[in-house]
């Protein structure tokens, strides 16, 4: 494997990882606050021992989402340094802010939350918890504003004199649509996380007859609130697909495995076995105008074809050809304003011609086979893409099925009832970990070959290092986080098993205080 | 001077704020991590003493992130090249800083001794390396490391991890861990009681008379070491590309500003004082800790200042260094950034002081015990 991959690998790797532990954080934090306002509203003391327990497993799951990702904030710079040269100008500031406006206040306020229930009022405390999952949110919303510049960059034009890409207008960056769609759908499938994990977890309590009202009480806020999330998965998912249609339109053309422009309004392929080799899909089964609606919102917008596109990129290559021709002509004569001129005319595809740097170095003298090699290599994997997403998609309307019979359920005050009901909540508990990976991998598998759309090339991104230190680095990453895993795992499980009778506090001093009347 | 000129310094200067303010308040905590097997014998006295940075360390370590963040946004060459340049080093860091909060939050969640053993050490690891490490990142931009730009500038480096572990880097090292670890127990005596404090309170001379002798050997050594200059004018406000300068090599030119303003030699003269102050005032350990605070501001002030206008030199294409006037973003960057700053750093600063000022006085061993399950 030469750098480039096993670059990419570790940020798979690493990411996947993190995103193992933070959609956990952003779920249980809004629900350790809907809880917590419960309590203060009430002042019964069982509400404050349901914070309590979900905290102690919401603390466990943090520790590993702050351990973690501390690598992602460093490895842009060690992995990917032409990359944070290139666009650092544009993408480094929503990194910043995160920091300033989240990272320090979830910090704080988690170490407030978790040592100053003797120290703050009640409503003091509600405060805390409330600004720590705030500030969870907030992270996300910064993280993702980065993140959906990649996949659509705006607001910013390549500068000769400082050869990289430059903010031209922040607000472009800022309500950047791409990532206004991402936050809404990554944070309500953070909650829906949230939601399942105690939902699934009180069921088990329920399956075996322990702490039935901290269980049910547990799974009528986790019912109602992961209802609203599920269905706001879904519903802004269909946004995500839009977005991406109107400016990924090889992404949505990957994901429908769809070769060729179809007539509108385009249908919607439910299964089918994507081939690469001979561009075509086996045993399609679709339905009509779905596709359509989904990506254009409208009947008579069509949908672009994978192959269409492809001959779409030929043409941007050759047209980028030109601007990176003059991009040398300036180097040598950086004051002739002509050169500048007839540069700005195709700077929009530079990054196309780019693309052949993978085939040779000195691309103005590449061949039309090799133009055409490159412009086919725009085409991101069928068939992961397909499946990843369609299982995606299968999930979703699962846990709306799930949550709506929770919800009716608890409405009823029959939750423990059921048992089928509660074995498939406890099974399902795995499951929003898998949407959400393959969410991440239909995101960005496919916007490859680009790591900024159309403009920077994922292979140029890299460092100048040692593949040797890449590969390095990667296995010390794998073995470690492999090991801090099994702890995590081993004292959740623990922990999950002891309930909340066991691990709340044994403090006579607090005991005191929850059998107060309220104040 | 021109607006971008302006910028660029500004954020220069914050950038020293941010380390400034990463060595202050993650030092202390590195610092107490470094000293735990020492000050700390049984389990309850090393609970004690993770308790007392328990409830604010992981606010304190966002300033390492936030320096990051801000290096990325403000000087995206200088993240690119240092990060990418300094590759398994930084490896070295993250992995000792991963240990830390899983060590915190995990270590008192399991009883069996060899568990609690284990994070101790993780812990400890995890407060020695990266003060370490840090310092010989310093000592390394004096002496410049191996790398260049091609005319894309890619940058082309030759750095290997042992040639960072050069002697005068791992003086750098030193100090920088003495530093923290000076910061560490006057840290402990203030948060504890007892025979944890006894002993925090014991090391305090012996950090401080390192740190003294080893700065002052730095310095010394630094005069002999070869420096950077830029050669002729250099436009304050063009375009940030490091291809457009010509740099000489001059012999203890690192203290040619220091030279040029001898106000300067303030920077040195307030890490001194910080240091005295810390040995004199441990009987007052609020006033020792503001003391101490000294040490890590006028360390890095001097370093910064020594430097200026170079972020990272390079030893074989001097020419190529990174400098204050070609390595930052665009005008528009550095001026939105400015304003978040403004408007968000007062914002941190209040609710910070507002979370230490709820979680005031000493860690007690009837803490620990009351709150067996939930503490540290
Ligand atoms: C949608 C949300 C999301 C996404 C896409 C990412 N993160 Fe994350 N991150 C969070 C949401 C989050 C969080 C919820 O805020 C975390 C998770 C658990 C936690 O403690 O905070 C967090 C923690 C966290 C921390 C530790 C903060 C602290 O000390 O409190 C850092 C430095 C990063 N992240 C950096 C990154 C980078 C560089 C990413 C991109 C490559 C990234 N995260 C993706
Ligand atoms: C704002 C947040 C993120 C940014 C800025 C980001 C950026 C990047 C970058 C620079 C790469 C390497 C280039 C590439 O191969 O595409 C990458 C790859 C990847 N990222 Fe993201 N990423 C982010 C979040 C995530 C998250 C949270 C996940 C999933 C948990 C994820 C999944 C992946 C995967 C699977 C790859 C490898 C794809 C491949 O190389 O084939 N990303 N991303
Ligand atoms: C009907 C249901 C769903 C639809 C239509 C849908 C749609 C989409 C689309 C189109 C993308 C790609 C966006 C892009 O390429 O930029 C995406 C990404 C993603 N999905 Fe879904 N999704 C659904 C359900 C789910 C569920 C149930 C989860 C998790 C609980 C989830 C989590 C994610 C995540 C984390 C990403 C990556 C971040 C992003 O790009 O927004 N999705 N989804």
């Amino acid at each position: 494997m030469d750098i480039v991959d096993l670059s990419r690998l570790q940020f798979a790797v690493t990411a996947l990882y993190h995103f193992i532990f933070v959609p956990l954080t952003l779920g249980l934090s809004i629900l350790l606050g809907i809880m917590e306002t419960v309590f203060v509203m009430t002042g019964r003391p069982i509400w404050r021992e349901m914070v309590k327990f979900w905290g102690i497993l919401f603390g466990i799951n943090f520790a590993m989402g702050v351990a973690t990702g501390i690598t992602m904030e460093f490895q842009f710079g060690t992995n990917w340094a032409y990359y944070s040269h290139y666009v650092g100008d544009v993408f480094g500031a929503p990194l910043a802010i995160e920091g300033l406006m989240a990272f320090f206040m979830e910090a704080t306020f988690v170490g407030l939350f978790f040592f100053a229930w003797d120290r703050l009022s009640r409503v003091q405390h509600l405060i805390a918890t409330w600004t720590l999952a705030i500030g969870t949110n907030f992270s996300a919303l910064w993280i993702l504003i980065a993140n959906g510049w990649m996949q659509y960059p705006v607001g910013a034009r390549f500068n000769v004199d400082t050869m990289r890409m430059e903010t031209t207008d922040f607000m472009d960056i800022l309500f950047n649509p791409v990532a206004e769609a991402k936050f809404v759908h990554t944070i309500s499938a953070g909650y829906v996380t949230g939601s399942v994990f105690v939902l699934a977890i009180s069921a088990y309590y329920l399956l075996r007859g322990r702490h039935i009202e901290f269980a049910k009480r547990s799974m009528t806020v986790a019912a109602s609130f992961g209802l609203a999330s599920a269905l706001s998965v879904v519903v802004l998912g269909d946004e995500s697909g839009y977005t991406a249609g109107h400016n990924q339109k090889m992404k949505i053309a990957a994901i429908e495995a769809m070769w060729h422009t179809e007539p509108a309004p385009a249908s919607f392929t439910v299964f089918g076995l994507p081939d690469l080799q001979t561009r075509t899909t086996r045993y399609e089964v679709s339905v009509p105008w779905v596709l359509g609606l989904i990506a254009t919102r409208s009947v008579n917008t069509p949908v672009p074809g994978i192959i269409e596109l492809v001959d779409e990129a030929r043409t941007r290559i050759a047209n980028g050809l030109v601007a990176y021709e003059t991009l040398v002509a300036i180097k040598a004569s950086p004051h002739d304003s002509g050169l500048r001129d007839k540069f700005d005319a195709h700077v929009a595809d530079l990054g196309y011609a780019l693309l052949l740097k993978n085939i040779r170095p000195d691309i103005e003298h590449a061949t039309p086979a090799q133009i055409q090699e490159a412009a086919n290599s725009t085409i991101p994997n069928v068939p992961v893409l397909f499946w990843s997403f369609r299982f995606m998609v299968a999930i979703g309307f699962w846990f709306i099925a799930l949550f709506t019979v929770a919800f009716w359920l608890s409405a009823k005050r029959q939750l423990d009832r059921y048992r089928w009901f509660l074995g498939a909540a406890l099974l399902s508990l795995p499951l929003p970990w898998i949407a959400i990976d393959l969410g991440w991998i239909v995101a960005e598998y496919g916007r490859q070959p680009w790591v900024i759309e159309g403009v920077l090339p994922t292979a140029l991104g890299v460092s100048s290092t040692d593949a040797g230190n890449v590969l390095f680095s990667l296995l010390g990453f794998a073995l470690f986080y492999t090991a801090l895993l099994v702890a995590d795992l081993y004292l959740l499980i623990k922990y999950i098993r002891l309930g909340p009778d066991d691990t709340v506090e044994a403090n006579p001093r607090r005991r005191l205080a929850m059998v107060e009347p309220r104040p | 001077m021109s607006e971008y000129e302006i910028l660029r310094l500004i954020w220069w200067a914050l950038i020293g704020i941010l380390l400034i303010g990463f060595a202050i308040m993650d030092g202390f905590d590195l610092g107490t991590a470094a000293l735990l097997p020492f000050v700390a014998r049984s389990d309850i006295e090393r609970r004690i003493t993770i308790n007392t940075v328990a409830p604010v360390w992981e606010g304190n370590q966002v300033w390492f992130i936030l320096g990051g963040g801000a290096i990325f946004a403000a000087w995206p060459a200088l993240y690119a090249a240092s990060f990418s340049g300094f590759y398994l080093a930084m490896f070295l860091v993250l992995a000792t800083l991963i240990l830390r909060p899983v060590g915190f939050k995990y270590r008192s969640k399991m009883e069996a001794p060899l568990w609690r053993t284990f994070w101790d050490y993780a812990l400890f690891s995890g407060g020695i390396v990266p003060a370490l490490v840090f310092g010989v990142a310093f000592g390394n931009l004096f002496e410049g490391v191996p790398y260049g730009f091609d005319s894309d500038l890619r940058m082309h480096s030759t750095i290997t991890l042992l040639s960072l572990l050069n002697p005068f880097a791992l003086l750098t090292g030193l100090v920088s861990l003495s530093m923290i670890v000076l910061h560490g127990a006057v840290w402990l005596n203030l948060k504890t009681d007892s025979a944890v404090k006894a002993r925090a309170s014991a090391v305090i001379p012996y950090a401080a008379l390192t740190y003294a002798v080893l700065f002052a050997l730095a310095g010394w050594w630094l005069a002999h070491l070869p420096a950077l200059q830029i050669v002729g004018s250099i436009a304050h406000d063009g375009p940030s590309n490091p291809l457009n300068k010509t740099v000489a090599v001059v012999t203890g030119g690192w203290f040619a500003n220091v030279a040029a303003h001898p106000a300067l030699w303030l920077t040195v003269a307030v890490a001194y004082l910080g240091t005295l102050g810390a040995v004199l005032l441990r009987h007052r350990p609020g006033l020792a800790f503001i003391a101490s605070a000294l040490v890590p501001f006028g360390t890095i002030t001097t370093a910064g200042t020594a430097l200026f206008p170079f972020l990272l030199p390079s030893s074989n294409n001097p020419n190529h260094s990174l400098t204050v006037w070609d390595a930052s973003s665009s005008r528009l960057t550095l001026a939105i950034m400015l304003g978040c700053v403004a408007i968000f750093l007062p914002i941190i600063i209040a609710y910070t002081s507002w979370a230490y000022r709820i979680m005031r006085g000493p860690v007690k061993a009837s803490d620990i015990t009351a709150n067996s399950k939930s503490a540290y």
